[in-house]
């Protein structure tokens, strides 16, 4: 049984790995199991400067998931670089940085640092639903996919996999998009944007009012995302979006996701990634799967 | 270390309307927990309700590797943990935060918490009574059916003040006038620390009090919170250092929850 897979140039052990902002940069859930196990780490999304964040509340729980609306709070690229990265380079996993940025000079900058430090592969943010510039601002059109795409491809030689928001009204355009501008790869679904008001207070929960949601609530998007972006790109695509278990991550694959990604199941379960780990290869046993490569975009369609 | 495990429930208790505690049998957690360590308990296997419920530690038992917890049915996740059998097992996360009550170095610990506020400090009072501190210990309630825990508390404080605030059982009044007077007449403030828990408004008025009269004061706070762990970085609270247009953030789960009452701002 072969469970490796070769994502855009990133030899993975298993096609299980975990999203940006669920696993912060490995520490917290390196106490509860080897991060070896992982077929890659995406870390938290990493700007060129130290992010602080939006104001509490940041996070609330709806039916199935969760709204968060964190606001990329996170350390620079500096300290990921001289802190983070080392200890992850402890295990035996891929490292993929989440790249965000507000202005396409930021993204350039900093993927021109990425290029120089030891890690696998970038994920270029243009998702995030929870700041006022950048990322989704350019992740909602094709022609602003495309061109953050080319300037940064300009800079960075390592894989470049881009993550799409499914804030739009044609994801497989957004996806073609990143494919014309040079990504290796595509990664979705980020968060839809939501909002949760508290009937008491009548305003609401999140003190920015609005948030990203996350978690199985969102899954049978992202499985139609995934299916209609494989028919429009070449390029493979990593499928995330509320994956608890070993058959959520395999209806990904079906839908034409070459990896899958973890993302807000970490929250309610810590050793999530390893039970879908485990699940995938319980799958491939009973169904007589060799390669795990074998499924990818197997759906057969009505 | 936190660790995930599967506690068994050993003894099931509703100690006012709607207010459940639980023993559960957790060695491995409480042999590392400390005064102010919470849990979080994932109460369905289910994706449904998704997140993991934060609960303070009430009292450990370290010989008999017992720990227990209180809380208040107030949604759907509480009210699915408070129909959990004798002999059940529940998934329980901890001990997590780093912040915990720290009281070492004083001689005397003022402890004042609020309603379901209240359930943190019993942990904190048992072993600084039992290191020989001096412990008085303030408890608000709204009225009398909300008072409880009095007798636990008794034993493990050398004065207790209940307050009511509609004076429908004890002390008439908010629990921080009593403490306030016993500070007028303490000759010791520098050797005292104040420690609270409870509503918003009282821990707000608690820490105003501490830092205009310059009294040790560290407070236990909640904040919406998503894994507990310092990972997903949602439950912020403001640094009291940090400037108004940039302000900056320690996170309830990992800083905390127990706080320097000057270093943050609530």
């Amino acid at each position: 049984m072969n469970t490796k897979i070769n994502f855009a140039g990133i030899e993975m052990k298993n096609p299980v790995t975990v999203a940006s902002g669920t696993f912060g940069y490995g520490r917290e859930y390196s106490n509860f199991f080897d991060l070896g196990k992982l077929g890659a780490v995406i870390t938290k999304g990493t700007s060129l400067k130290p992010k602080s964040g939006n104001k509490p509340p940041r996070v609330c729980e709806t039916a199935s998931g969760m709204l968060n609306s964190i606001g990329l709070q996170n350390p620079g690229v500096e300290y990921f670089a001289q802190n983070d990265l080392p200890f992850l380079r402890k295990f035996n996993t891929k490292v993929i940085v989440n790249a965000c940025g507000s202005t396409i000079d930021e993204y350039v900058e900093l993927c021109k640092i990425l290029n120089t430090l030891d890690i696998d592969g970038v994920e270029l943010n243009l998702s995030c639903p929870n700041v006022k510039a950048g990322c989704m601002a350019f992740g909602s059109s094709y022609d602003g996919v495309k061109t953050v795409t080319k300037e940064v491809r300009k800079v960075l030689d390592k894989p470049l996999i881009v993550k799409l928001t499914p804030n739009v009204s044609d994801i497989a355009s957004i996806a073609k998009g990143a494919e014309d501008g040079g990504a290796d790869a595509v990664s979705l679904i980020n968060t839809l944007l939501a909002m949760k008001i508290d009937i008491y207070k009548r305003k609401p929960v999140l003190a920015n009012n609005t948030g990203g949601l996350s978690g199985p609530a969102i899954k049978p998007v992202a499985v139609r995302m995934v299916y209609q972006v494989s028919q429009a790109v070449k390029i493979p695509i990593m499928g995330l979006g509320g994956i608890m278990t070993g058959e959520d991550a395999i209806e990904f694959m079906l839908a034409g996701a070459k990896a899958v990604s973890i993302g807000a199941g970490n929250f309610a379960d810590p050793y999530v990634s390893l039970k879908v780990i485990e699940g995938i290869e319980e799958y491939m046993k009973k169904c007589n799967v060799d390669n795990i490569e074998d499924i990818v975009g197997k759906v057969e369609m009505n | 270390m936190p660790i995930q495990t599967y506690a068994k429930l050993i003894k099931k208790e509703e100690i006012i309307k709607d207010v459940f505690k639980f023993s559960v049998k957790a060695e491995e957690m409480v042999k590392t927990a400390k005064p102010g360590n919470f849990i979080e308990i994932r109460v369905s296997n289910q994706s449904e309700p998704f997140l993991r419920r934060p609960i303070s530690i009430f009292n450990m038992n370290r010989e008999e590797g017992i720990l227990e917890f209180i809380f208040q049915v107030k949604g759907n996740g509480t009210k699915i943990l408070s129909k959990k059998q004798v002999g059940d097992e529940i998934d329980i996360l901890g001990p997590l935060g780093n912040g915990t009550f720290k009281f070492e170095k004083y001689n005397t610990v003022a402890i004042i918490g609020g309603g379901i506020g209240i359930f943190p400090l019993y942990e904190l009072a048992k072993e600084a009574k039992e290191q020989g501190k001096r412990v008085n210990t303030y408890l608000g309630f709204r009225n009398k059916d909300l008072v409880m825990l009095e007798k636990e508390f008794e034993e493990v404080s050398d004065k207790l003040v209940i307050t009511t605030d509609d004076g429908s059982y004890a002390e008439k009044g908010f629990a921080i006038d009593f403490l306030k007077k016993d500070f007028e007449d303490s000759s010791d403030i520098e050797n005292s620390c104040i420690y609270a828990c409870g509503p918003l408004p009282m821990l707000k008025a608690v820490q105003k009090y501490a830092l205009e009269n310059n009294i040790n004061c560290q407070i236990s706070l909640e904040e919406k919170m998503g894994c507990g762990l310092g990972v997903c970085l949602g439950c912020a609270v403001k640094k009291a250092s940090s400037p108004k247009d940039n302000p900056e953030y320690f996170h309830v789960c990992k800083g905390g929850p127990v706080f320097n009452a000057k270093d943050v701002e609530i």
